[in-house]
């Protein structure tokens, strides 16, 4: 079957972001970009699922900037055949994106849709929700397991208790979680042939699809500091303090 | 303005985060209702009629909503959205699984996880694993929003509320619910727990969390871990507290082994009084702490669990 993955260009999220001077976003001009966590767990997944003989074919597609062919081009080192990127420099927000997978998903008729779970920069957790709804498919969000057989595919969802099983109709969309895998590190063969791999640029208006945005930004600070604490010397001098100063036991 | 709050519950009980949603929909308005989805969940919505803030409980019960699949309720949700201006849920699994489909199917935006409410159409939300506070406008007709509970604290004393039936919608086929593996513990649960004893790599492994185990049994707390220690496989994913696990903000957090990755600070950072512990002087979790000690936590933590 094939495959359809969304995968996000994201401030690395090693990299501590700074609010901008003005208050009016996060500065990413000069900052070191990654894929998005989750999204590397999809394609791997994808890539694990072909491997398998499960999957005949992984479309990677990203929403944004040119840059994004970048993580695109990372996407098919892992072992993605193709990518689509949907160029755009608005501020794409969720809604947008499922509406643009949605257009994509008619041209490409995937069986499956892998998305990450959240993207680590505006923490939504919506795109891969929004596109189940649009496209009136099942979703299983939060995955660390799934499974195709047939017309149905078996997922286990981390859920908040512990782990929920859910058979789900294909087509369907899942969202990837941290177990689901550990993607694995892309070597410099395959990012030489990930360059020669068909890479297709189109525009949101050539898909019929507005993805001007609905939230307005109004601004962005950075959160109160939590005040200074103080180092003790002894376990003995850990509990006066937290009976007699903080009284929390 | 009309505010529907989706109640999270097992069908008996209401679980915590829903009487923090309620008290966000309560700085919104004073039209609240609270939407009770389940199977024999009369207990649930009786419940729900008495958290104070509430005007009305809707409640729904069929089989279809026993297990809350994200098909069926964003379909139920929808069946009355129209009568809404703004739906809210707890930002926990249960509204982050089905929240964006019901948003998508009323083609307006979601505003996830708000920590804030500044009007009808402005709300506060964390970024970036916390590091930044956004503060976003909707203009869409129908705000669909989801609640960082631990920054709303639950309304103290007692409601009553009308309850009223809603109609069912049918089941979607789409999903099956196959069964739950559900961790047991005598312990609290993590988000709704006083005092949090958590574990990171420094641990080793797993078993040492019995270490920590221990600890919580003395303290009444619940056992979490930072992605470190769920990466590693010394626990499940269930314990995971942090930008991609669970908001947390208990009295007291004690961070074992712990160093303190911007993504663990974010689901921690807002606890009462945090305490850590690590043989590390230089880790980022004591820019955070109350309280800090910089010993071996295989030599502290028994030494703590003594002295309590």
């Amino acid at each position: 079957m094939k495959v359809l993955v969304g995968v996000k260009r994201v401030v690395d999220p090693n990299v501590k972001v700074r609010v901008k001077a003005d208050g009016s976003g996060v500065e990413t001009a000069n900052i070191k970009m990654a894929i998005n966590p989750f999204c590397e767990i999809a394609v791997e997944q994808a890539v694990r699922m072909k491997e398998a003989g499960v999957v005949t074919e992984i479309v990677v597609v990203s929403v944004g900037l040119p840059q994004c062919q970048e993580t695109l081009r990372t996407a098919m080192a892992m072992g993605a055949d193709r990518g689509i990127l949907v160029e755009t420099d608005v501020d794409v927000q969720p809604l947008a994106v499922a509406k643009v997978m949605k257009a994509i998903i008619a041209k490409e008729n995937p069986q499956l849709v892998i998305m990450g779970k959240q993207a680590v920069d505006n923490d939504c957790n919506q795109t891969g929700q929004m596109i189940a709804a649009l496209m009136g498919w099942p979703q299983a969000t939060h995955i660390s397991k799934v499974e195709p057989a047939g017309d149905v595919a078996n997922v286990t969802r981390e859920v908040d208790g512990g782990l929920e099983s859910l058979t789900i109709k294909l087509p369907a969309v899942v969202t990837a979680d941290l177990r689901l895998n550990e993607p694995r590190y892309v070597t410099l063969p395959n990012i030489m042939k990930a360059k020669k791999k068909p890479l297709e640029v189109i525009k949101p208006d050539a898909l019929c699809v507005d993805v001007a945005p609905r939230l307005t930004t109004l601004k962005v600070v950075e959160p109160a500091k939590r005040g200074s604490g103080v180092k003790l010397a002894d376990v003995a001098e850990l509990v006066n303090k937290l009976k007699n100063e903080a009284k929390v036991i | 303005m009309a505010i529907l709050v989706i109640a999270e519950h097992d069908n008996k009980q209401l679980k915590t985060g829903t009487t923090n949603t309620i008290a966000a929909a309560a700085k919104l308005g004073a039209d609240v209702s609270v939407l009770v989805a389940g199977h024999q969940c009369a207990d649930a919505a009786a419940a729900a009629a008495k958290v104070p803030g509430v005007a009305k409980v809707l409640v729904v019960d069929a089989e279809q909503y026993a297990v809350p699949l994200a098909e069926n309720f964003a379909a139920l949700v929808l069946s009355i959205a129209d009568k809404f201006t703004h739906i809210l849920a707890p930002a926990t699994g249960f509204g982050k699984n089905f929240m964006p489909r019901v948003a998508a199917l009323l083609d307006v935006a979601q505003i996830s996880d708000i920590s804030g409410i500044e009007s009808a159409d402005t709300f506060v939300r964390p970024i970036y694993a916390g590091n930044v506070m956004a503060t976003v406008q909707s203009k869409d007709r129908i705000k669909v929003i989801t609640v960082r509970i631990t920054a709303f604290d639950p309304a103290e004393g007692a409601g009553q509320a009308a309850t009223e039936t809603v109609a069912a919608v049918a089941d979607s086929g789409l999903t099956q619910f196959k069964g739950h593996e559900l961790t047991k513990s005598a312990r609290p649960e993590l988000t709704a727990a006083r005092v949090i004893v958590s574990g990171g790599r420094g641990m080793g492994n797993g078993e040492n969390f019995k270490l920590l185990e221990a600890l919580a049994d003395k303290l009444g707390a619940a056992v979490g871990a930072s992605r470190a220690a769920v990466d590693s496989g010394f626990v499940t994913n269930d314990y995971q507290v942090g930008q991609t696990g669970k908001i947390v903000a208990p009295e007291l957090y004690i961070a074992v082994g712990i160093s303190g990755a911007i993504q663990h600070l974010a689901g921690m950072k807002d606890s009462k009084v945090i305490v850590a512990i690590n043989k590390d002087a230089e880790a980022p979790i004591f820019s955070v702490a109350n309280y800090w000690l910089v010993e071996d936590l295989f030599k502290a933590v028994p030494e703590l669990t003594a002295a309590l």
